[in-house]
């Protein structure tokens, strides 16, 4: 059994010795580098390690939850200047994109855009769905290298 | 139908159908029970309202030749068949 995993299977077991352990190997101090106040590192520590014993506890929950994008306005603002919204729609497969484009660049309705798609409205979302979390993902990834950057 | 708790990745996965206003009430109940006492899901919706403003805000020049292209052929094609 890896390190890992013998530490999974005493969190499971309810180890509290364990838990005290994983609070020192990433603690504030971690999260202190991407926050401005102690009071708010320690909430997201303890949010974080939260969602940790969730995912260990629950298959399907997070085990890294998404993080908010505080200041997003500013940092979504300056990836907006770096056209990754754009990148991003360029990256999506054709029908994704195609559908995508209809509904949120050009703000066409759902009824319109199954007409132009030639689909039914439920495959409609469904692409407009796959589209929309890859824009997403890739936005994310530039917030976060926003925050880094800063 | 079940009542069971949704989990993050069926959370996921409804987000688009939720935000469509496609959950029937019963789902939608048991999206808006998980977002209450999920922070990293709160987080997911709040990013998918955002991406969705931002794609609003992409001014259309700034779509690529080829996005631009495959959407001509797609209007063509259903203007043809109107």
């Amino acid at each position: 059994m890896s390190g890992d995993a013998q530490l999974v299977a005493a969190l499971r077991g309810g180890d509290e010795a364990a838990f005290a352990g994983l609070g020192r190997r990433l603690g504030p101090r971690a999260a202190r580098a991407h926050v401005p106040s102690r009071a708010a590192a320690e909430e997201v520590v303890q949010e974080t390690w939260l969602a940790v014993l969730r995912g260990i506890e629950h298959p399907g929950w997070w085990a890294a939850p998404p993080v908010p994008w505080d200041d997003s306005e500013r940092r979504l603002e300056a990836a907006e200047a770096r056209a990754a919204p754009a990148c991003a729609i360029a990256a999506l497969p054709p029908r994704q994109r195609e559908a995508l484009v209809l509904r949120d660049v050009l703000g066409l309705s759902s009824e319109e855009a199954c007409g132009v798609l030639g689909v039914s409205e439920g495959n409609q979302r469904v692409l407009l769905h796959r589209a929309r979390a890859r824009v997403r993902a890739a936005l994310e990834a530039e917030v976060a290298h926003e925050g880094v950057a800063r | 139908v079940t009542t069971r708790e949704l989990t993050c990745r069926e959370f996921v996965e409804l987000v688009t159908d939720y935000l469509e206003g496609r959950l029937p009430a019963r789902d939608r109940e048991r999206f808006e029970d998980h977002l209450a006492i999920c922070v990293g899901c709160e987080a997911y919706l709040d990013q998918m309202r955002q991406t969705v403003a931002a794609l609003g805000r992409l001014p259309e020049e700034e779509l690529s030749g080829e996005a631009r292209h495959a959407l001509l052929e797609a209007f063509r094609g259903w203007h043809g068949g109107r």
